[in-house]
Order: structure tokens, then sequence, then C-alpha cells
């Protein structure tokens, strides 16, 4: 039998602001153990919580994003169950009044090949609510260790509801969310830096039903290949089950990535009875028309869109795009430099190959960001011009970017500093062409012959002699008129 | 007859010591040397460092010398419960979990304190995490009524009214969930003062039940209540439930002469009451009308109800407020433990006495699933209809009176393992923490076995200036204050 | 209302309370007790009537996003009844 995989995500991301959620200590990733806690997110007696405005205005941005529905009024409640991460005992989250109701986010599934855009398609959201984060745990043999840096640091629970069928999906979906996330300046989403961390609901059904099977739910799928993977491991998993007449067991279940497989988690919790109730010490907050409306005007295009719109307006090539376009600040760079010289394409090309290269080259640890590159949107257009006004070749060009890179300086500083503009003057090029024309007679020949590419042996030369200034549209009518003449 | 330094009023002090009749080191060594003298036999302290206090008091000395007085309380000791924080003291809300916490924060009362140049003097006695109305469930000790040793000084701020009623302290701060500081001050024969909630920040107070919570003075007199009120009240932006409102001048309110229009519920004079608070509260009521305010038969149709819901929404906060003493981060650790589950088991239970177990599995279960509609749930709605017959009264009258405890102080031992003979004890004082008022307790007299009594008023939000001044009047008219327990 | 059948095994599990075969005894009669006193409620109409959560709700009572100052890991650790690393020690977690 033929089996389909159901898939529900439920994805925790760090909101990114200066403070944490309930009290005015700095939050940020890796600074030394418990440096980053006051009285409040150490949870002392007599310490009580006070809303960070900047939390709730970026959940509800998140809630524009993806078109949800945002609360009128939000209350807090509060979610009980001990844990030694969990500084207060309960976890201050939202139950029955998400900030985000409904919504769906778009996703970009792979193409059939990687210059080819696959299916877009949308994934339904549940909700997603505003909550604290807990501490970090650090097991070791007997004992474990305790660091409450991240204790209190905004989180946004999403949940979507079961759309998806495959890993793959599920994988799009991550980068999809990120990619929205990083672009509205809402969080950075870096999984490594536990920024997003994912749980998976997984069942399975016969193909073509519609009935949903029992779920498991997937803890622990905290890196990329960890959604992968763990997701496949368990949809294989449940179908063995099922094929060798064993139930499926409603369960939470443990991604081991370095096992490669789940494993049943028989937490000593006797059942999740989380007497959820509202937080006395916090107050509702209410979201104006105005408010909305404000937060509204402060989101960017996003990255589809912009996706659709570059392949139409500057109809660039989905290579170029997809590398663009995921990227907020590459593809504002893309524009800038194209408001001052309109010619997209030699521009696109120059960020996605040249641009990306050298700042890949550049980081110690990744790409060196490009808020820190000294090239600018200006010196890419200026490139560009001088190329397209047939002063530099493109072979000049690649040079130039390179000394762009590490200098700052302007293309055309660069190359009237070193005189690499092109030579265009016909009689030098004659004298020179005659001189490669009679040393090199069998390319010569072949091209009497009817070989049109046996020029470029001869045009090679040129451009080696002159040290790759030649014009080589113009050294091309010049041996061409020397040879058939 | 002379009254002795440690009798003195807080305002009769801060006179002195303006005149320069008076120094803050002989005032607080007059009552160390009290402290001292009685102590063992009341047990009002947890503990209290008497070369703290005088270095204290010798600071505020130097200010007033200098002419930089920051204040009536300048120099005057102010006792403090012990489940307020204060920064390098332990903080133990009378409970072995806590026993050696040292707070390294101030409560923002503390920090109001301190501005205003009290002396932080001692830790006062409760009962654990401010749960009982006899003191008797404190971890460390017991704490006897000054008036009858033999009784509870009432709870659970005891340790505040026995402190400020045997002079071992002019003026204390006590916590009021549900009664805690208007019993007390009842039982011990002083003023006690539940501002309305949030008037006072909660922030540095160790929560018990946090929609009903509030921090109040404790006084010989309602004078050194509206002065200490003033000090502690307005808003704090670390406590979300703190009211941004302008505080007024309790000391100027106190001028207010009336008439007032006082209601009489019903519900608060019918079975329960003992015979001897009924006629010395009917007498306090007939005093009013004999001053030509009105007085007015009213009825609080869902008083009855004010114990239940209560027993069903504080115990449902605290078993979650206390979640967080789980032996990891502060509190006490059990360490014959397996794992980290085990030690939140064996922590807890070593930890919390029986009455805290017991309210804590009583507010475990109101919000465990299936039960949370039929308790917690519809405790909330029944506490808006409390609320709302009060809202209903004050269109009629200005303040509600009533007695503030059904019997005067009871022996010790005789409640401590019936829960509900001993919440029944709050039953006059639970509406105004359900419904957020103000209200406050003012002796009338003495039982036949010279037992203080005292009233209770209830005021609209934010009307403590009109509960002092028709307190004070009253009180201008009794000397009750003079009167002090024989130690 | 509910019927007051509970378990007081249930309840301290969930709130982490090792009591004592004494205790879960004596706590049980004097919680039946009191469930039975609660009973009252139930003959009370609250149909409609909105349930209070505050004593006096303000809305938005929310602190603009400036961070302020921070504990040391000395101030955390002060307090802790184990500590190693700058960080808390507690037996090991079991999942
Ligand atoms: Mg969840
Ligand atoms: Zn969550």
């Amino acid at each position: 039998m033929k089996y389909e995989a159901v898939i529900g995500l439920e994805v925790h991301v760090q909101l990114k602001t200066k403070s944490k959620m309930f009290t005015r200590a700095p939050y940020y990733y890796g600074a030394p153990p418990n440096t980053l806690t006051d009285p409040v997110v150490l949870g002392l007696p007599g310490t009580l919580p006070v809303m960070n405005k900047e939390a709730v205005h970026k959940s509800a941005k998140v809630g524009l994003i993806f078109g949800s529905q945002i609360a009128e009024v939000c209350k807090w409640d509060r979610k009980n169950y001990f844990y030694p991460d969990s500084p207060k005992g309960y976890q201050i989250s939202q139950f029955d009044q998400p900030i985000c109701i409904g919504g769906a986010v778009e996703i970009e599934l792979p193409g059939p090949s990687r210059n080819v855009m696959g299916e877009h398609r949308s994934v339904r959201l549940t909700r997603a609510h505003l909550e604290e984060d807990v501490g970090k745990l650090t097991h070791g043999l007997g004992e474990s260790l305790v660091d409450f840096n991240r204790a209190g640091a905004p989180l946004l629970e999403i949940v979507t509801e079961p759309d998806m069928h495959t890993s793959e999906e599920a994988f799009a979906f991550l980068t999809s969310l990120r990619m929205h996330m990083v672009y509205a300046g809402i969080s950075d989403c870096d999984m490594e830096k536990g920024q997003m961390r994912c749980d998976a609901n997984v069942s399975i059904r016969p193909a073509g039903t519609m009935e949903l099977g029992t779920k498991v739910e997937i803890k622990n799928l905290n890196t990329i290949s960890g959604v992968r993977n763990g997701i496949d491991y368990e949809i294989k998993r449940q179908i063995r089950c099922i094929e060798e007449g064993e139930a499926i067991v409603q369960e939470t279940r443990r991604w081991d990535a370095e096992k490669s497989r789940t494993t049943s988690m028989r937490s000593k919790e006797m059942s999740h009875d989380y007497r959820y109730f509202p937080d006395p010490d916090l107050m509702p907050v209410k979201l104006s028309k105005e408010t909305v409306e404000g937060l509204r005007s402060e989101l960017p295009e996003f990255p589809y869109d912009k996706q659709r719109r570059f392949l139409e307006q500057y109809s660039l090539p989905f290579t170029i795009t997809s590398v663009l376009c995921p990227d907020r600040e590459l593809s504002d760079y893309f524009e800038a430099a194209v408001a001052i010289y309109n010619n997209a394409k030699s521009i696109a090309n120059l960020i996605a190959n040249d641009l990306l290269r050298e700042l890949a080259e550049a980081g110690s640890h990744g790409s060196l960001p490009l808020s820190e590159c000294k090239v600018k949107p200006e010196h890419i257009a200026g490139l560009v011009k001088l190329i397209d006004e047939g002063i530099i070749s493109k072979q000049i060009a690649q040079d130039v970017f390179i000394q762009m890179f590490k200098t700052g300086h302007a293309a055309d500083v660069i190359v009237r500093e070193q005189g690499l503009e092109q030579t265009s003057d016909t009689s030098e090029l004659e004298a020179l062409c005659r001189d490669i024309i009679t040393n090199n007679p069998k390319p010569v020949e072949e091209f009497k012959g009817g070989n049109e590419k046996a020029i470029n042996a001869l045009k090679g030369q040129v451009m080696k002699r002159t040290q790759g200034k030649a014009n080589p549209k113009v050294v091309d009518d010049v041996l061409k008129s020397l040879i058939l003449n | 007859m002379r009254c002795e330094l440690f009798f003195k009023t807080a305002s009769e002090l801060s006179s002195l010591l303006d005149s320069g009749e008076l120094r803050s080191v002989e005032l607080m060594q007059s009552i160390i040397d009290r402290t001292q003298a009685i102590e063992s036999r009341v047990g009002a302290f947890i503990d209290f460092d008497a070369d703290e206090a005088l270095r204290e008091a010798s600071e505020s000395d130097k200010r007033r010398e200098s002419g930089e007085a920051r204040g009536p309380l300048d120099g005057i000791p102010v006792g403090i419960k012990n489940i307020l924080a204060i920064r390098g003291r332990k903080l133990t809300c009378a409970s072995k979990i806590l026993e050696d916490f040292v707070s390294p924060y101030d409560a923002t009362t503390v920090t109001k304190l301190r501005e205003a140049g009290a002396i932080l003097w001692g830790s006062l006695n409760m009962d654990e995490f401010a749960m009982g109305s006899s003191t008797e469930h404190s971890a460390f000790k017991q704490t006897a009524n000054p008036w009858n040793l033999d009784c509870t000084p009432g709870g659970s701020s005891g340790g505040s009214g026995a402190a400020v009623a045997s002079g071992q302290a002019p003026v204390a701060l006590g916590t009021d969930t549900g009664g805690s500081i208007r019993q007390p001050a009842s039982l011990c024969g002083i003023v006690g003062l539940k501002p309305t909630y949030g008037r006072v920040s909660r922030y540095g107070l160790a929560a018990f039940a946090s929609s009903l919570d509030q921090i109040g003075p404790m006084a010989r007199s309602v004078e050194d209540a509206a002065l200490l009120l003033q000090v502690i009240a307005g808003h704090d932006h670390y406590d979300s439930t703190s009211l941004d409102k302008p505080v007024p001048n309790y000391r100027d309110a106190l001028k207010a002469k009336g008439p007032w229009k006082l209601g009489v519920p019903k519900e608060y004079f019918g079975e329960g009451l003992s015979d001897e608070v009924r006629a010395k509260v009917e007498q306090a009521i007939a005093y009013y009308k004999s001053e030509g305010c009105e007085i007015v038969d009213i009825s609080l149709p869902h008083a009855d109800l004010a114990v239940p819901v209560y027993y069903i929404i504080a115990p449902a906060e605290a078993s979650s407020n206390l979640a967080r003493y789980d032996g990891v981060r502060y509190t006490k650790r059990s360490f014959k433990t397996r794992d980290a589950i085990d030690m939140f088991f064996k922590s807890r239970e070593e930890g919390f006495g029986q009455e805290v177990k017991r309210r804590i599995i009583l507010g475990t279960h109101v919000l465990s699933s299936g039960y949370y509609d039929a308790y917690y749930l519809r405790a909330q709605k029944v506490r808006s209809l409390i609320r709302h017959d009060f809202m209903q009264a004050f269109n009629e009258v200005d303040a509600v009176i009533t007695p503030t405890a059904p019997t005067p102080a009871f022996k010790r031992g005789e409640k401590t393992d019936d829960p509900l003979l001993m919440y029944l004890n709050d039953i006059y004082t639970i509406s105004a923490n359900l419904a957020g008022l103000p209200a406050i307790s003012v002796p009338c007299g003495l039982s036949s076995d010279n037992l203080p009594i005292g009233f209770q008023l209830m005021g609209k939000p934010l009307e403590e200036g009109s509960l002092l001044a028709i307190a004070h009047h009253f009180e201008q008219a009794h000397d009750f204050k003079s009167m002090h327990p024989s130690l | 209302m509910t019927d007051e059948t509970f378990n007081i095994n249930y309840l301290a599990q969930l709130a982490r309370l090792e009591l004592t075969d004494e205790e879960k005894q004596h706590f049980s009669s004097q919680l039946g007790d009191t469930l039975e006193y609660f009973k009252r409620l139930e003959a009370i109409d609250v149909e409609g009537v909105e349930p209070m959560a505050h004593a006096f709700p303000i809305y938005n009572v929310l602190q603009e996003d400036v961070p302020s100052s921070t504990f040391s890991a000395e101030e955390v650790l002060a307090n802790a009844p184990k500590s190693s690393e700058n960080q808390i020690v507690v037996p090991k977690v079991v999942e």
C-alpha cells in the first residue's frame, strides 16, 4: 500500500528584542553563563513581570505578514509545570487568546532543476502566541548545569495546520518562515543559536484517504538536517509499524541526531495538566486599529512578492532571483545599484557572482556581512557603466571589481589610475593584428575555409598582447577585414 | 500617666525629633531595650539587628542636624513583615524553604522607606507565606498576643501586630490578602489599613495571591497609618497592577469633619459574630450617629460567598506562585534525591509547612483539568458579583462599617487543625480584597477578658483619605490609642 | 458542579509534593470538607457575568525595549544550593 504522511509543525521563534519579555535585562546570544539575569528573570520572591512593548508589536507584525487575524485584546496565562530551567515553575504564555489567529505561509518547493522555479503553495497557520523562553540545561553525567541567560527571552510559538506531506515541504516551510522573519527584522532565526526551534506532529494514512492517523509529536528537530532526517525517519518508522501490524502509539518522541532515530520520551510527568489560568500579575493589551496599521506600514515587501517582481520587472532568470530575493539587504542593494545605472542584468550578475564570491572569501565565520562591504551600490553601477561604454572589457572588469572590493575605490578611479582603458585605436590594433595573422597561418586558413570559431585563437593572441585592454568587438572587426580583404 | 518613649506614636516622636528634644539614636535604643525585655515572651521578630538599626538612627540624626531630614518618618523605626524583600537581609516568608535566602534586591516599599529616612527595623514574624490568621503557621516561632500571651495575635501579619501593640516598633508594614493586616490589628488593638488594590506597589512582596495581595500600614494611631501610607503609596512601573493615580496628602485628609453616610450591611452582623464584638461595633456606629452621620441599613447580598470564593482564588494563585520554590536557584534543597524531579518533590515536602501544603493541594485541584470551570472560573464570576454589590452600595454611602473579626483574639492551638474554622476568621475582611477596596480596622474597645476589639470601614476605590478621616474622627473621641497591654 | 472526587496522589504529583501517607489522609479529608463547603457557589446564577481576573483592569501596561542592568554570575549563584562553572548544578534531569 502507498502511504501519505501528514505533518504539522510547531515552531518557536525567538523575537529580536534588546531586552527580555517581562523585564529590562538585556538578551543576546553568546554571553557568559548567568550574566543576563535580574531578580525578575530568576523568579526571586516578590518579582513581577512587565510586558515588553516591542515583543507584542513584533508578534503582531508576524500576524500581519501571514494574514492572520490580530487579537483585539491579548491576555497572558500561566502554564504551570516544573522543570529546572523554568525559574517560576510556570511559563507565561497565551492559552485561549493568542495574539495571531489563522493566516498562511507561502512556501516554494524545489523545482525540477536548480534553475527552474518550483511550485508555490501555502501552509495554513493555526495560531501564533507570545510566551517566554526558559533557561538552558547542559547535561553532564550525574548532574545538569543551568544557565538562565535565555530565560525570559520573548518567543513566538507558531503552530501550523497539518498541511504538509513531506519533509521537503516542512523544510520549505521553515525556509520561508525564516526568510519572512529576517526580512521584517522580527528574528534572526538562526537554528544553531536556538533562535528557531521546531517540533513536528507526524502521522500517516493510506494515500488518497482523508481520515488522519494517530499523530506522534517529534521534539528536538533543532537543525535544518534534523528537520528533514527526523521527519523522514518517523514517516518510515510509522509505515514499518503499520506494515508489521503494530498500532501507532500517540506519544512524544525525541529526534536523536547522533543515532539518527526517534526515541520515545517516557516522561515522569503522569499527564500534562498545565492548569492554565490568566496571569494576575499582567494586564491585558489592546491593539488599536491605529497601532496595527502603524505596524503594517513598517513591513517590507515580502520575499516571494519581490521575486515575482524581479522576474517580471527586470527580466532576471530564476537562478539570479533565487539568490537575490531571499536576502532583503542584497536585493535592496541590487535595486539601489539599478536605480543609479539601469542595467539590471549585468548588475545582478555582478552581485550574484563576483560580489557574493568575494564576500564569502572575506568572511572569517561565514560570509562577510554586506553592511561591512566596501563596495557600495554606486560602485557596482559605475563598474557596469564602464563595461557598457566599452571603456573596460568584462575581463578587466573582474580585476577592477576585486580591487574595488579591497580598497573601496570607485571603478573609474581604479581604471584611470592604472590605465586599464580598452584600446579602440584601430591603427595601433591593425599593426598588431597584421603581425599575428602573419605568424599564425593555420587558424587563418581554417577561418578562410569556413570555420568561424578559428578566429578566436587569433583574438586571444591579440588580447594577450594588449593585456586585455583591446576592445574585443574592435579586434574582431579588424581581424575579419584584414583576413577577408 | 507618662507615656514611655516606646509607646509614643510616630507622629509624636517625629515632632520630638524635629524639635531636637529627642534623637533617633535614643529612640532606637529605647525600642531595642523594650524588645530585649519582652521579645522572649512576645516573639514578634524573626530577626533584628540592633547595631544596624542604631547605625541607621545615627545617620538620621546627622541628617536632621544638617537640616536634611527627609520627612516625618526620618529616624522612625518601621517594622517589616518578613515577606518584603530587603537587600542584604533574609527574606524567609516564615518558611523553612527560604530559611537561608538573602534578598539581593529591595521591595519598592522598602526603597520608599529608605528614601524617607525610616529605619528598617527588624523582620517580623508571620504565618508561612502569609497563609493563616493566627501566626501559628510560622516555621520558626510562635507569636503571642501582647494582651494575653496565651492568645494568638491574629495573622498573618501577627508579628507586625504584636510588635506595634507591645511597643517594639511604633509602626510596621503588614500585608493583607484576605484580612492579614486588619484582623491582627483588630486582635492586637491597633490600626491596620489595607489600601486599594494597586495603590501600593507589590514589587518585592513575595506573592501569596497576586490578585488580592496588598501592603499596608499597621500603627497605634490613624495619623501614623496616614504617615506610613503616604510614604509607600504611588505608582510603580515594576508592578503592572499598580495604579497610576496621584497620591493625595493623607495627613491633610484627616481634617475632614464629615458628617458621613455610613452603610451597615446586615450580612455582617449575623450568625457567628460574638456578642461582645457586636456590642462594641454597635457602640461605634451609635457614636457616628450621634455625630450627625447618617446610618443606612444596606445589603451586600453575595457577602456570604466571599469565603468560598476567596478559598478558591487565593489557593489557586498560591499554588502557582509557590511553584518557584523548587530547590533549584535559591530555596533550600533536599540532597537526598535521585534526580531533578525527585529533588522537587523532596525539597518541597521538607521545606513547606502543613498549611502551605494544604493550600497548594487545594489550589492545584481547583485549577486542574476538568475542575477549572466549576471552581476557578465560577469563583471569578462570583467575585464580580461581590464587587458589584459594593459598587451599588457606594452609590448610596461613603463607607461601609462592619466588625473586623467575629471574635476577639482566640487561644493558640484552638483552630490550627480545623482549616474551615480558621478560614471563617476572615469572613468580614475578605470581601475588601476580592473587590479591591481600601479597608481599615480601628480599635473600639476591650472585651470582658481584656482583649481588644476593632471595627472595619471599607471605602470606595482610592478613598483611603476618607477612611482615615472617618477613623480619625472616632479615634479623637475615644482614647484607645493610649491603651496598652501590660507586659 | 463536578462531583468532588479528587485523587490526592495526582494532585501531589502535579504540585510536586512528596506527601506522607498521614498527610495524604489528613489533606484528603480536609479537602473533602472544603469542597463540600464550596458547593454553595453552585446555586449562584452566573449566566452572563464576566469573570474578574483583576480588581482594576488597566490596558496596555507596557515598557519600552531598553535594556537595563543585570546581576553578575556571582550574585546569581549567591543563594544557589549548588553551583559550578558559573552555573547552577541540579541532579540529573531524566526525560
Ligand atoms: Mg507547544
Ligand atoms: Zn511554546
